[in-house]
């Protein structure tokens, strides 16, 4: 008899294709799981309209599940409410850190010009004597920063909200 | 179906499909490497939200396509995106005042659209006015960075605003399908949606020290599928596979 803390539990090892130390869970993409007890029905939404991983990430689920005896697997791709950088866990953020991608802070609104980049602290040597190098970084959630101390280049996973 | 329903969501999905085609051709071939990343991961949100839309006018349409032969599988004459946006790139700057008109509007669209009475409309509208607040910030200061740049980079950037200016009146093209989607509560009051988006352009034109041509000399014809011999181009390359071995995948 399945029941929805053994998905949750489950869904806890299948990670995000692009940022493996991250599980789906962490990353807040699973909206809800269902299960009538054999079959498991599982909603998910993208982080970014265009995120390429989304294919993969139902994939990975179909797959993990059948591992773990659940034959019959339907994964759903939702849209609203949108997806936020506020749902990643806390737990999360700390394991952004670790694999040494900056974890979002808050950022000022988008509609004020040429604003102080937001300090996003260094990864590697926790200095905030760090610059913003594009706004546009490696995949579409994360924006490039250096260290000025350390002169460690890192990700940062930008705020959206 | 309705068929103004299909045809208000077709514009939307094909503004966003044509523009990233020609971001993405970008690729490789940007000023600077965080430019040439920063483009293509803007191309990368306009596909993904003409995926969301196109799979939704294929929904609509109950005839059985896809979103994918709806991007891919359409004549020239049955886009409906607008002519603005399948302008070609030229230099870094005409890119960067092609974007900047049309994200100005877009942002507008988008926060309007939110409360559409279709919720998948909302839905897509309020996780694409995220990513669209972003490409308004991008484009602004770098048509800013341009104008208010050299005398080389001013005067390319004023020529630039000068090509393009014909193209942004049909932003605020309005017919029919418009007044049925009105009162279907489908598409939000927008009356005031010139205005809103003169005060965007002018505020950034203000501060890039850059003028507005006088010449009022303006062109339209895409929301009904009258393009420029551009469009012709982009398909050619874009349709190119889907034509040759029908239903591949890679």
């Amino acid at each position: 008899m399945v029941t929805a803390s053994d998905l949750w539990l489950w869904l806890e090892e299948v990670s995000d294709p692009e940022i493996p130390v991250l599980t789906v869970v962490d990353l807040g993409v699973i909206r809800s799981v269902e299960t009538d007890g054999k079959n498991a029905h599982i909603v998910i939404t993208p982080t970014y309209s265009g995120c390429p991983a989304m294919k993969m990430i139902e994939d990975q689920i179909i797959e993990k599940l059948k591992e773990k005896g659940v034959d019959h697997c339907t994964v759903e791709l939702t849209l609203a409410p949108a997806w936020t950088t506020d749902w990643i866990s806390e737990v999360g953020k700390n394991k952004l850190r670790e694999y040494g991608i900056a974890p979002p802070e808050n950022e000022p609104d988008k509609t004020v010009l040429f604003a102080k980049p937001t300090v996003v602290p260094c990864p590697k040597c926790g200095s905030s004597n760090t610059r913003m190098i594009s706004l546009f970084g490696s995949t579409a959630c994360k924006a490039h920063y250096q260290c000025n101390d350390c002169l460690e280049p890192y990700d940062y996973f930008k705020c959206l909200r | 179906m309705n068929q103004a329903h299909v045809e208000f969501v077709l514009r939307i999905a094909d503004d966003s499909l044509i523009l990233g085609h020609r971001l993405s051709e970008w690729c490789g071939h940007g000023p600077v490497l965080e430019e040439d990343i920063a483009m293509t991961n803007i191309a990368l949100d306009l596909i993904g939200q003409a995926t969301s839309l196109l799979n939704h006018a294929a929904t609509l349409q109950g005839e059985g396509k896809t979103g994918d032969d709806l991007a891919f599988l359409r004549f020239d004459r049955e886009y409906r995106n607008l002519l603005l946006v399948e302008q070609p790139n030229g230099d870094f700057g005409m890119t960067m005042m092609r974007q900047f008109l049309f994200d100005a509007y877009r942002t507008i669209l988008f926060e309007r659209m939110q409360s559409s009475s279709d919720e998948m409309i909302a839905a897509i509208a309020e996780k694409s006015l995220k990513e669209t607040k972003y490409h308004l910030k991008h484009s602004s200061e770098w048509v800013i960075r341009l104008g208010d740049g050299t005398e080389e980079s001013h005067a390319r950037i004023q020529e630039s605003l000068n090509t393009l200016w014909r193209y942004a009146n049909e932003l605020f093209y309005t017919d029919a399908v418009d007044d049925e989607m009105r009162n279907a509560g489908i598409l939000p009051d927008l009356s005031d949606l010139r205005q809103q988006w003169e005060n965007t352009v002018n505020h950034v034109f203000q501060e890039a020290t850059l003028t507005i041509p006088s010449n009022n000399w303006k062109q339209e014809g895409g929301r009904k599928g009258m393009h420029s011999e551009h469009l012709g181009y982009i398909l050619a390359e874009m349709q190119y596979m889907q034509r040759a071995y029908p239903n591949m995948e890679w």
